[in-house]
Protein backbone atom coordinates (compact mmCIF):
# COMPACT_ATOMS: atom_id res chain seq x y z
CA UNK A 1 0.00 0.00 0.00
CA UNK A 2 1.51 3.27 -1.13
CA UNK A 3 1.26 5.93 1.56
CA UNK A 4 2.72 8.87 -0.40
CA UNK A 5 -0.75 10.45 -0.62
CA UNK A 6 -1.47 9.73 3.04
CA UNK A 7 1.63 10.97 4.80
CA UNK A 8 3.25 14.34 4.36
CA UNK A 9 6.87 14.24 5.46
CA UNK A 10 9.29 17.11 5.95
CA UNK A 11 12.72 16.96 7.47
CA UNK A 12 15.68 19.14 8.27
CA UNK A 13 19.10 18.40 9.72
CA UNK A 14 21.85 20.80 10.67
CA UNK A 15 25.25 20.55 12.37
CA UNK A 16 24.28 23.34 14.78
CA UNK A 17 26.33 26.34 15.79
CA UNK A 18 29.19 24.64 17.63
CA UNK A 19 30.02 21.30 16.07
CA UNK A 20 31.95 21.09 12.83
CA UNK A 21 30.18 18.05 11.48
CA UNK A 22 26.80 16.45 11.62
CA UNK A 23 26.64 13.08 13.33
CA UNK A 24 22.88 12.85 12.93
CA UNK A 25 21.35 10.92 10.11
CA UNK A 26 17.78 10.91 8.86
CA UNK A 27 15.90 8.93 6.22
CA UNK A 28 12.30 8.71 5.10
CA UNK A 29 10.32 6.52 2.75
CA UNK A 30 6.82 7.92 2.38
CA UNK A 31 5.60 5.11 0.13
CA UNK A 32 6.26 2.49 2.81
CA UNK A 33 5.39 4.84 5.67
CA UNK A 34 8.83 4.56 7.22
CA UNK A 35 10.97 7.24 8.88
CA UNK A 36 14.28 6.80 10.69
CA UNK A 37 16.34 9.24 12.74
CA UNK A 38 19.68 8.42 14.36
CA UNK A 39 22.11 10.48 16.43
CA UNK A 40 25.57 8.97 16.22
CA UNK A 41 28.38 9.08 18.73
CA UNK A 42 32.07 8.24 18.61
CA UNK A 43 35.31 9.96 17.75
CA UNK A 44 36.35 11.42 14.38
CA UNK A 45 33.64 10.61 11.90
CA UNK A 46 32.60 7.36 13.60
CA UNK A 47 29.38 8.96 14.85
CA UNK A 48 28.31 9.75 11.31
CA UNK A 49 29.24 6.27 10.19
CA UNK A 50 27.16 4.66 12.94
CA UNK A 51 24.08 6.81 12.40
CA UNK A 52 24.40 6.49 8.62
CA UNK A 53 24.60 2.72 8.88
CA UNK A 54 21.55 2.62 11.13
CA UNK A 55 19.34 4.62 8.77
CA UNK A 56 20.58 2.89 5.62
CA UNK A 57 20.26 -0.63 6.95
CA UNK A 58 16.79 -0.09 8.36
CA UNK A 59 15.40 1.74 5.32
CA UNK A 60 16.81 -0.61 2.69
CA UNK A 61 16.00 -3.81 4.55
CA UNK A 62 12.47 -2.69 5.28
CA UNK A 63 11.93 -1.58 1.69
CA UNK A 64 12.99 -5.00 0.52
CA UNK A 65 10.69 -6.79 2.93
CA UNK A 66 7.70 -4.52 2.31
CA UNK A 67 7.72 -5.26 -1.43
CA UNK A 68 6.63 -8.81 -0.56
CA UNK A 69 4.88 -8.47 2.78
CA UNK A 70 2.58 -6.06 4.57
CA UNK A 71 3.12 -5.05 8.19
CA UNK A 72 -0.37 -6.22 9.20
CA UNK A 73 0.05 -9.66 7.68
CA UNK A 74 -0.46 -12.40 10.23
CA UNK A 75 2.46 -14.58 11.11
CA UNK A 76 1.30 -18.21 10.76
CA UNK A 77 3.56 -19.36 13.56
CA UNK A 78 2.20 -17.27 16.40
CA UNK A 79 -0.90 -15.67 14.92
CA UNK A 80 0.48 -12.18 15.49
CA UNK A 81 1.08 -9.36 13.07
CA UNK A 82 4.53 -9.34 11.61
CA UNK A 83 5.10 -5.58 12.00
CA UNK A 84 6.76 -5.67 15.41
CA UNK A 85 8.95 -8.60 14.51
CA UNK A 86 9.99 -6.99 11.22
CA UNK A 87 11.00 -3.71 12.79
CA UNK A 88 12.77 -5.42 15.67
CA UNK A 89 14.72 -7.66 13.31
CA UNK A 90 15.89 -4.73 11.19
CA UNK A 91 16.96 -2.79 14.27
CA UNK A 92 18.94 -5.82 15.43
CA UNK A 93 20.46 -6.17 11.97
CA UNK A 94 21.60 -2.54 12.12
CA UNK A 95 22.98 -3.17 15.60
CA UNK A 96 25.01 -6.12 14.37
CA UNK A 97 26.37 -4.21 11.37
CA UNK A 98 27.49 -1.27 13.50
CA UNK A 99 28.88 -3.47 16.25
CA UNK A 100 30.89 -5.55 13.81
CA UNK A 101 32.26 -2.50 12.03
CA UNK A 102 33.25 -1.05 15.40
CA UNK A 103 34.96 -4.29 16.38
CA UNK A 104 36.81 -4.82 13.13
CA UNK A 105 38.01 -1.28 12.42
CA UNK A 106 39.98 0.50 15.12
CA UNK A 107 38.96 3.98 14.01
CA UNK A 108 35.31 3.05 14.63
CA UNK A 109 35.87 1.47 18.05
CA UNK A 110 33.17 2.42 20.51
CA UNK A 111 30.90 4.04 17.95
CA UNK A 112 27.17 3.82 18.42
CA UNK A 113 23.97 5.66 17.73
CA UNK A 114 20.62 6.45 19.22
CA UNK A 115 17.61 5.59 17.12
CA UNK A 116 13.98 6.39 16.68
CA UNK A 117 12.09 4.83 13.82
CA UNK A 118 8.38 4.82 12.95
CA UNK A 119 6.41 2.60 10.65
CA UNK A 120 2.94 3.79 9.63
CA UNK A 121 0.39 1.17 8.55
CA UNK A 122 -3.28 0.41 8.91
CA UNK A 123 -4.18 3.62 10.79
CA UNK A 124 -1.44 2.91 13.28
CA UNK A 125 2.09 3.93 14.07
CA UNK A 126 4.72 1.54 15.32
CA UNK A 127 7.63 3.24 17.02
CA UNK A 128 10.93 1.67 18.03
CA UNK A 129 13.55 3.61 19.88
CA UNK A 130 16.88 3.43 21.67
CA UNK A 131 18.59 6.22 23.57
CA UNK A 132 17.51 9.84 23.79
CA UNK A 133 16.16 10.57 20.33
CA UNK A 134 12.47 11.22 20.69
CA UNK A 135 9.05 10.99 19.15
CA UNK A 136 6.48 13.67 19.95
CA UNK A 137 2.85 13.86 18.91
CA UNK A 138 0.84 16.95 18.18
CA UNK A 139 -2.85 16.06 18.15
CA UNK A 140 -5.59 18.67 18.35
CA UNK A 141 -4.28 21.30 20.72
CA UNK A 142 -2.05 19.03 22.74
CA UNK A 143 1.63 18.30 22.28
CA UNK A 144 3.26 15.47 24.16
CA UNK A 145 6.30 13.27 24.20
CA UNK A 146 5.55 9.71 23.12
CA UNK A 147 8.85 7.95 23.73
CA UNK A 148 10.73 7.81 27.00
CA UNK A 149 14.44 8.38 26.81
CA UNK A 150 16.81 5.61 27.70
CA UNK A 151 19.02 7.97 29.62
CA UNK A 152 20.54 8.30 33.04
CA UNK A 153 18.45 11.40 33.57
CA UNK A 154 15.18 9.66 32.77
CA UNK A 155 16.08 6.79 35.12
CA UNK A 156 16.81 9.28 37.86
CA UNK A 157 13.46 10.94 37.27
CA UNK A 158 11.70 7.58 37.28
CA UNK A 159 13.32 6.51 40.52
CA UNK A 160 12.38 9.83 42.13
CA UNK A 161 15.95 10.96 42.65
CA UNK A 162 15.31 14.21 40.83
CA UNK A 163 12.25 16.04 39.53
CA UNK A 164 11.58 16.87 35.88
CA UNK A 165 12.27 20.48 36.81
CA UNK A 166 15.71 19.64 38.18
CA UNK A 167 16.36 17.46 35.15
CA UNK A 168 16.16 20.50 32.90
CA UNK A 169 19.10 21.95 34.74
CA UNK A 170 21.14 18.76 34.94
CA UNK A 171 24.57 18.53 33.42
CA UNK A 172 24.60 14.97 32.22
CA UNK A 173 21.80 15.14 29.70
CA UNK A 174 23.99 13.32 27.27
CA UNK A 175 24.33 9.96 29.00
CA UNK A 176 22.22 7.30 27.34
CA UNK A 177 21.70 3.86 28.83
CA UNK A 178 20.81 2.10 25.59
CA UNK A 179 22.16 2.58 22.10
CA UNK A 180 22.61 0.82 18.82
CA UNK A 181 25.98 -0.76 18.01
CA UNK A 182 27.54 -0.67 21.47
CA UNK A 183 26.85 -4.24 22.55
CA UNK A 184 26.45 -7.42 20.47
CA UNK A 185 22.76 -7.48 21.27
CA UNK A 186 20.21 -4.87 22.18
CA UNK A 187 16.51 -4.75 22.87
CA UNK A 188 14.73 -1.79 21.27
CA UNK A 189 11.62 -0.47 22.96
CA UNK A 190 8.69 -0.94 20.59
CA UNK A 191 5.16 0.39 20.95
CA UNK A 192 2.15 0.74 18.73
CA UNK A 193 -0.43 3.52 18.78
CA UNK A 194 -3.49 4.38 16.70
CA UNK A 195 -3.15 7.48 14.51
CA UNK A 196 -5.76 10.04 13.54
CA UNK A 197 -5.93 12.26 10.47
CA UNK A 198 -4.41 15.62 11.37
CA UNK A 199 -1.80 14.14 13.71
CA UNK A 200 1.68 15.58 13.39
CA UNK A 201 4.51 13.33 14.54
CA UNK A 202 7.87 14.84 15.34
CA UNK A 203 11.03 12.75 15.46
CA UNK A 204 14.01 14.67 16.78
CA UNK A 205 17.52 14.32 18.11
CA UNK A 206 18.46 15.70 21.52
CA UNK A 207 19.90 18.76 19.78
CA UNK A 208 16.34 20.02 19.48
CA UNK A 209 14.77 19.11 22.82
CA UNK A 210 17.83 20.22 24.82
CA UNK A 211 17.81 23.63 23.17
CA UNK A 212 14.10 24.36 22.73
CA UNK A 213 11.41 24.01 25.40
CA UNK A 214 8.69 21.48 24.67
CA UNK A 215 6.11 24.27 24.90
CA UNK A 216 7.89 26.25 22.22
CA UNK A 217 8.13 23.19 19.97
CA UNK A 218 4.41 22.59 20.42
CA UNK A 219 3.63 26.21 19.70
CA UNK A 220 5.70 26.11 16.52
CA UNK A 221 3.87 23.04 15.26
CA UNK A 222 0.57 24.64 16.14
CA UNK A 223 1.43 27.87 14.36
CA UNK A 224 3.24 26.50 11.35
CA UNK A 225 1.50 23.14 11.00
CA UNK A 226 0.09 24.31 7.68
CA UNK A 227 3.57 24.41 6.20
CA UNK A 228 5.45 21.38 7.41
CA UNK A 229 8.71 22.14 5.63
CA UNK A 230 8.80 25.61 7.17
CA UNK A 231 7.97 24.20 10.60
CA UNK A 232 10.94 21.80 10.34
CA UNK A 233 13.27 24.62 9.34
CA UNK A 234 11.88 26.86 12.06
CA UNK A 235 12.52 24.24 14.76
CA UNK A 236 16.13 23.83 13.65
CA UNK A 237 16.53 27.60 13.55
CA UNK A 238 15.13 27.95 17.07
CA UNK A 239 17.64 25.39 18.36
CA UNK A 240 20.44 27.31 16.65
CA UNK A 241 19.19 30.67 17.93
CA UNK A 242 19.29 29.25 21.45
CA UNK A 243 22.91 28.22 21.08
CA UNK A 244 22.78 25.19 18.79
CA UNK A 245 25.28 23.28 20.89
CA UNK A 246 24.57 19.93 19.25
CA UNK A 247 23.54 18.63 15.85
CA UNK A 248 19.84 19.21 15.29
CA UNK A 249 17.60 16.94 13.27
CA UNK A 250 13.86 16.84 12.90
CA UNK A 251 11.45 14.78 10.85
CA UNK A 252 7.81 15.82 10.74
CA UNK A 253 5.10 13.46 9.56
CA UNK A 254 1.53 14.58 9.10
CA UNK A 255 -1.26 12.04 8.68
CA UNK A 256 -3.50 13.44 5.94
CA UNK A 257 -6.24 10.82 5.89
CA UNK A 258 -7.29 7.41 7.13
CA UNK A 259 -5.27 4.51 5.78
CA UNK A 260 -6.81 1.25 6.87
CA UNK A 261 -4.94 -1.80 5.64
CA UNK A 262 -7.00 -3.69 3.06
CA UNK A 263 -8.18 -6.97 4.54
CA UNK A 264 -10.41 -9.86 3.79
CA UNK A 265 -10.98 -11.94 0.72
CA UNK A 266 -10.96 -9.08 -1.79
CA UNK A 267 -7.58 -7.88 -0.55
CA UNK A 268 -6.20 -11.36 -0.95
CA UNK A 269 -7.54 -11.54 -4.48
CA UNK A 270 -5.98 -8.18 -5.33
CA UNK A 271 -2.71 -9.20 -3.76
CA UNK A 272 -2.77 -12.40 -5.77
CA UNK A 273 -3.56 -10.52 -9.00
CA UNK A 274 -0.55 -8.30 -8.48
CA UNK B 1 38.09 22.72 16.25
CA UNK B 2 41.68 23.62 17.00
CA UNK B 3 43.55 25.61 14.39
CA UNK B 4 46.94 26.99 13.48
CA UNK B 5 47.57 30.57 12.47
CA UNK B 6 50.50 30.88 10.10
CA UNK B 7 52.34 34.18 10.19
CA UNK B 8 55.64 35.73 9.15
CA UNK B 9 57.08 38.89 10.68
CA UNK B 10 53.82 39.45 12.52
CA UNK B 11 51.80 39.26 9.29
CA UNK B 12 49.04 36.65 9.36
CA UNK B 13 49.21 34.54 6.21
CA UNK B 14 46.45 32.02 6.83
CA UNK B 15 44.46 29.97 9.30
CA UNK B 16 44.59 26.22 9.10
CA UNK B 17 41.94 24.16 10.93
CA UNK B 18 43.27 20.86 12.31
CA UNK B 19 40.54 18.81 10.70
CA UNK B 20 42.58 15.68 10.08
CA UNK B 21 44.13 13.18 12.43
CA UNK B 22 47.56 13.89 10.91
CA UNK B 23 48.48 17.30 9.61
CA UNK B 24 51.94 17.34 8.06
CA UNK B 25 54.17 20.39 7.83
CA UNK B 26 57.07 20.70 5.41
CA UNK B 27 58.59 22.29 2.35
CA UNK B 28 57.45 19.69 -0.17
CA UNK B 29 54.08 20.23 -1.84
CA UNK B 30 52.48 17.01 -0.58
CA UNK B 31 52.40 18.37 2.98
CA UNK B 32 49.09 19.57 4.41
CA UNK B 33 50.82 22.78 5.40
CA UNK B 34 53.46 23.61 2.83
CA UNK B 35 56.00 26.23 3.83
CA UNK B 36 58.23 26.97 0.89
CA UNK B 37 61.34 28.08 2.71
CA UNK B 38 64.80 26.52 2.68
CA UNK B 39 64.99 26.56 6.47
CA UNK B 40 62.10 24.11 6.47
CA UNK B 41 62.79 20.43 5.78
CA UNK B 42 60.89 18.50 3.13
CA UNK B 43 58.98 16.63 5.82
CA UNK B 44 59.52 18.81 8.82
CA UNK B 45 56.94 17.97 11.47
CA UNK B 46 53.52 16.49 11.99
CA UNK B 47 50.60 17.40 14.24
CA UNK B 48 48.54 14.46 15.42
CA UNK B 49 45.10 15.50 16.60
CA UNK B 50 43.12 13.11 18.74
CA UNK B 51 39.75 14.55 19.61
CA UNK B 52 40.55 17.80 21.44
CA UNK B 53 44.23 17.11 21.95
CA UNK B 54 46.98 17.90 19.47
CA UNK B 55 50.56 16.65 19.59
CA UNK B 56 53.41 18.11 17.60
CA UNK B 57 56.23 15.82 16.55
CA UNK B 58 59.44 16.78 14.80
CA UNK B 59 60.17 14.40 11.91
CA UNK B 60 63.94 14.63 12.22
CA UNK B 61 64.14 17.99 10.49
CA UNK B 62 67.51 19.59 9.74
CA UNK B 63 66.88 22.80 11.64
CA UNK B 64 64.59 21.43 14.30
CA UNK B 65 61.20 22.56 15.60
CA UNK B 66 60.97 25.23 18.27
CA UNK B 67 57.92 25.72 20.50
CA UNK B 68 57.81 28.80 22.71
CA UNK B 69 61.57 29.17 22.35
CA UNK B 70 62.49 25.55 23.21
CA UNK B 71 63.55 22.95 20.67
CA UNK B 72 61.28 19.92 20.94
CA UNK B 73 61.01 16.40 19.58
CA UNK B 74 57.48 15.77 20.79
CA UNK B 75 55.17 18.31 22.36
CA UNK B 76 51.61 18.34 23.64
CA UNK B 77 50.25 21.56 22.18
CA UNK B 78 48.59 24.01 24.52
CA UNK B 79 46.45 26.97 23.61
CA UNK B 80 48.54 29.88 22.25
CA UNK B 81 51.71 27.82 21.77
CA UNK B 82 53.99 29.36 19.15
CA UNK B 83 55.69 26.92 16.80
CA UNK B 84 58.68 28.43 14.99
CA UNK B 85 59.93 27.10 11.67
CA UNK B 86 62.67 29.38 10.34
CA UNK B 87 61.13 32.79 9.86
CA UNK B 88 57.59 31.41 10.01
CA UNK B 89 55.49 31.20 13.12
CA UNK B 90 52.50 28.93 13.68
CA UNK B 91 50.27 29.83 16.57
CA UNK B 92 48.20 26.99 17.98
CA UNK B 93 44.68 27.98 19.01
CA UNK B 94 42.82 25.24 20.85
CA UNK B 95 39.12 24.52 20.73
CA UNK B 96 37.26 27.80 21.12
CA UNK B 97 36.42 28.22 24.78
CA UNK B 98 32.67 28.53 25.44
CA UNK B 99 31.35 31.76 26.83
CA UNK B 100 32.73 32.81 30.19
CA UNK B 101 30.65 32.34 33.29
CA UNK B 102 30.78 28.62 33.88
CA UNK B 103 34.09 27.81 35.46
CA UNK B 104 34.94 24.40 33.95
CA UNK B 105 34.42 25.62 30.40
CA UNK B 106 36.46 22.93 28.69
CA UNK B 107 34.88 20.10 30.62
CA UNK B 108 31.41 21.47 30.15
CA UNK B 109 31.64 21.02 26.42
CA UNK B 110 32.56 17.38 26.92
CA UNK B 111 29.37 16.73 28.77
CA UNK B 112 27.31 17.59 25.75
CA UNK B 113 28.58 14.74 23.62
CA UNK B 114 26.15 11.88 23.76
CA UNK B 115 27.75 8.91 25.46
CA UNK B 116 26.57 5.47 26.42
CA UNK B 117 26.29 4.40 29.98
CA UNK B 118 26.41 0.65 30.40
CA UNK B 119 24.29 -1.00 33.09
CA UNK B 120 27.34 -2.67 34.66
CA UNK B 121 28.93 0.71 35.20
CA UNK B 122 25.65 2.05 36.54
CA UNK B 123 25.71 -0.59 39.23
CA UNK B 124 29.29 0.21 40.11
CA UNK B 125 28.38 3.88 40.23
CA UNK B 126 25.40 3.24 42.46
CA UNK B 127 27.48 1.14 44.85
CA UNK B 128 30.08 3.81 44.96
CA UNK B 129 27.40 6.38 45.64
CA UNK B 130 26.04 4.30 48.49
CA UNK B 131 29.47 4.02 50.02
CA UNK B 132 29.93 7.74 49.73
CA UNK B 133 26.50 8.38 51.23
CA UNK B 134 27.28 6.08 54.15
CA UNK B 135 30.46 7.99 54.74
CA UNK B 136 28.53 11.23 54.63
CA UNK B 137 26.31 10.02 57.46
CA UNK B 138 22.58 9.25 57.73
CA UNK B 139 19.61 11.55 58.11
CA UNK B 140 17.96 13.90 55.67
CA UNK B 141 21.23 15.46 54.64
CA UNK B 142 22.54 11.99 53.91
CA UNK B 143 19.77 11.28 51.43
CA UNK B 144 20.50 14.42 49.51
CA UNK B 145 24.20 13.71 49.59
CA UNK B 146 23.46 10.26 48.22
CA UNK B 147 21.64 11.70 45.25
CA UNK B 148 24.42 14.12 44.49
CA UNK B 149 27.07 11.52 45.08
CA UNK B 150 25.35 9.07 42.81
CA UNK B 151 25.25 11.59 40.04
CA UNK B 152 28.86 12.42 40.53
CA UNK B 153 29.85 8.79 40.68
CA UNK B 154 27.84 7.93 37.61
CA UNK B 155 29.46 10.68 35.64
CA UNK B 156 32.82 9.57 36.88
CA UNK B 157 32.15 6.01 35.83
CA UNK B 158 31.16 7.21 32.42
CA UNK B 159 34.37 9.10 32.08
CA UNK B 160 36.17 5.85 32.64
CA UNK B 161 33.91 3.78 30.40
CA UNK B 162 34.06 6.23 27.61
CA UNK B 163 37.81 6.22 27.68
CA UNK B 164 37.92 2.45 27.60
CA UNK B 165 35.56 2.44 24.65
CA UNK B 166 37.63 5.04 22.88
CA UNK B 167 34.94 7.69 22.77
CA UNK B 168 36.14 10.02 25.47
CA UNK B 169 37.64 13.17 24.13
CA UNK B 170 39.60 14.18 27.20
CA UNK B 171 42.23 12.35 29.14
CA UNK B 172 40.65 10.35 31.95
CA UNK B 173 42.44 12.28 34.66
CA UNK B 174 40.22 15.23 33.94
CA UNK B 175 36.98 13.29 34.25
CA UNK B 176 36.82 13.05 38.05
CA UNK B 177 37.54 16.74 38.39
CA UNK B 178 34.82 17.50 35.90
CA UNK B 179 32.43 15.15 37.65
CA UNK B 180 33.06 16.82 40.95
CA UNK B 181 32.45 20.20 39.40
CA UNK B 182 29.31 19.10 37.58
CA UNK B 183 26.70 19.09 40.35
CA UNK B 184 27.93 22.40 41.68
CA UNK B 185 27.86 24.03 38.27
CA UNK B 186 24.55 22.49 37.30
CA UNK B 187 22.29 25.38 38.07
CA UNK B 188 24.01 28.37 36.50
CA UNK B 189 25.37 26.52 33.48
CA UNK B 190 22.10 25.26 32.12
CA UNK B 191 20.40 28.61 32.35
CA UNK B 192 21.82 29.43 28.95
CA UNK B 193 20.45 26.30 27.33
CA UNK B 194 16.92 27.36 26.63
CA UNK B 195 17.06 31.01 27.47
CA UNK B 196 14.18 32.84 25.81
CA UNK B 197 14.71 36.06 23.91
CA UNK B 198 17.36 38.11 25.64
CA UNK B 199 16.00 40.80 27.91
CA UNK B 200 18.06 43.42 26.11
CA UNK B 201 16.40 42.65 22.81
CA UNK B 202 14.06 45.41 21.66
CA UNK B 203 10.39 44.51 21.60
CA UNK B 204 8.62 44.69 18.26
CA UNK B 205 4.94 45.26 17.61
CA UNK B 206 2.56 45.67 14.72
CA UNK B 207 -0.25 48.13 14.29
CA UNK B 208 -3.10 47.44 11.89
CA UNK B 209 -3.51 50.24 9.35
CA UNK B 210 -6.60 49.02 7.50
CA UNK B 211 -9.48 46.59 7.90
CA UNK B 212 -12.05 46.24 10.65
CA UNK B 213 -9.50 46.40 13.45
CA UNK B 214 -7.54 49.36 12.11
CA UNK B 215 -5.54 51.08 14.82
CA UNK B 216 -5.22 47.94 16.91
CA UNK B 217 -1.77 47.14 18.18
CA UNK B 218 -0.23 43.72 18.75
CA UNK B 219 2.92 43.20 20.73
CA UNK B 220 5.24 40.55 19.32
CA UNK B 221 6.45 39.09 22.59
CA UNK B 222 6.33 35.42 21.59
CA UNK B 223 9.00 33.66 19.55
CA UNK B 224 6.35 33.07 16.88
CA UNK B 225 3.26 35.05 15.96
CA UNK B 226 1.06 33.92 13.10
CA UNK B 227 -0.97 36.42 11.13
CA UNK B 228 -3.62 36.11 8.44
CA UNK B 229 -6.55 33.86 7.63
CA UNK B 230 -5.96 30.09 7.76
CA UNK B 231 -6.63 28.57 4.35
CA UNK B 232 -6.30 31.94 2.62
CA UNK B 233 -3.00 33.48 3.52
CA UNK B 234 -0.90 33.02 6.63
CA UNK B 235 2.49 34.45 7.52
CA UNK B 236 4.54 34.06 10.64
CA UNK B 237 6.56 36.69 12.44
CA UNK B 238 9.52 35.15 14.23
CA UNK B 239 11.45 36.80 17.00
CA UNK B 240 15.12 35.89 16.83
CA UNK B 241 18.27 37.23 18.48
CA UNK B 242 19.04 39.03 15.20
CA UNK B 243 15.65 40.73 15.14
CA UNK B 244 12.25 40.03 13.64
CA UNK B 245 11.55 38.09 10.46
CA UNK B 246 8.44 37.48 8.40
CA UNK B 247 7.98 34.17 6.56
CA UNK B 248 5.23 32.98 4.25
CA UNK B 249 3.39 29.92 5.66
CA UNK B 250 0.42 29.14 3.45
CA UNK B 251 -1.77 30.58 0.72
CA UNK B 252 -1.29 31.09 -3.01
CA UNK B 253 0.10 34.60 -2.73
CA UNK B 254 2.87 35.78 -0.48
CA UNK B 255 2.72 38.74 1.87
CA UNK B 256 4.23 42.03 0.71
CA UNK B 257 6.63 44.23 2.67
CA UNK B 258 6.70 47.89 1.60
CA UNK B 259 4.83 46.93 -1.58
CA UNK B 260 7.29 44.17 -2.55
CA UNK B 261 6.22 40.54 -2.38
CA UNK B 262 8.61 38.56 -0.18
CA UNK B 263 10.32 35.37 -1.33
CA UNK B 264 10.18 31.93 0.20
CA UNK B 265 13.01 32.70 2.62
CA UNK B 266 12.48 34.60 5.89
CA UNK B 267 12.49 38.36 5.31
CA UNK B 268 14.11 40.60 7.92
CA UNK B 269 11.82 43.36 9.18
CA UNK B 270 13.00 46.90 9.78
CA UNK B 271 11.38 49.55 11.93
CA UNK B 272 8.29 51.04 10.21
CA UNK B 273 8.07 48.41 7.46
CA UNK B 274 4.54 48.12 6.09
CA UNK B 275 3.27 44.57 5.72
CA UNK B 276 0.32 43.68 3.50
CA UNK B 277 -1.30 40.36 4.22
CA UNK B 278 -4.68 38.93 3.22
CA UNK B 279 -5.82 42.40 2.16
CA UNK B 280 -4.87 44.03 5.46
CA UNK B 281 -2.09 46.57 5.86
CA UNK B 282 -0.08 46.77 9.04
CA UNK B 283 3.00 48.52 10.23
CA UNK B 284 5.87 46.87 12.03
CA UNK B 285 7.73 48.99 14.55
CA UNK B 286 10.23 48.61 17.35
CA UNK B 287 8.98 49.69 20.74
CA UNK B 288 11.32 51.91 22.66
Amino acid sequence: MDLTQTLEIASCTDPGMVRSHNEDSIAADAANGLVVLADGMGGYNAGEVASGMATTVIITEMQQILTAARPYDIDQRNNQEIATRLVREQVLKANTSIYQAAQSQPQYAGMGTTLVTCLFFDNRILVAHLGDSRLYLQRGGSFRQVTRDHSLLQEQIDSGLITAEQAKKAQHKNLVTKALGIDPSVEPEIHEYPTKPGDIYLLCSDGLCDMVEDDDIGMTLQALGANLKLAAQQLVQMANDNGGRDNVSVILVRVLREYPGPRGVMAKVFAWLK
Amino acid sequence: MAKLILSMDGLVLKEIPLAKERTTIGRKPHNDIQIDNLAVSGEHAVIVTILNDSFLEDLGSTNGTVVNGNAIKKHFLQNNDIIELGKYKLKFVGEAAPAAGAAPAGEKADFEKTMVLRPSQMKAAADQAKAMAAAAGGGAAGAQAAAVAQRAAAVQAVGATATAAGIADKDPAKAPAAAAAAPAAAVPASATATAPAKPGQPMGAIQLLSGANAGKELELNKPLTTLGKPGVQVAVLTRRPQGYFITHVEGSSRPAVNGQQIGAAPHALKDHDVIELAGVKMEFFIKA
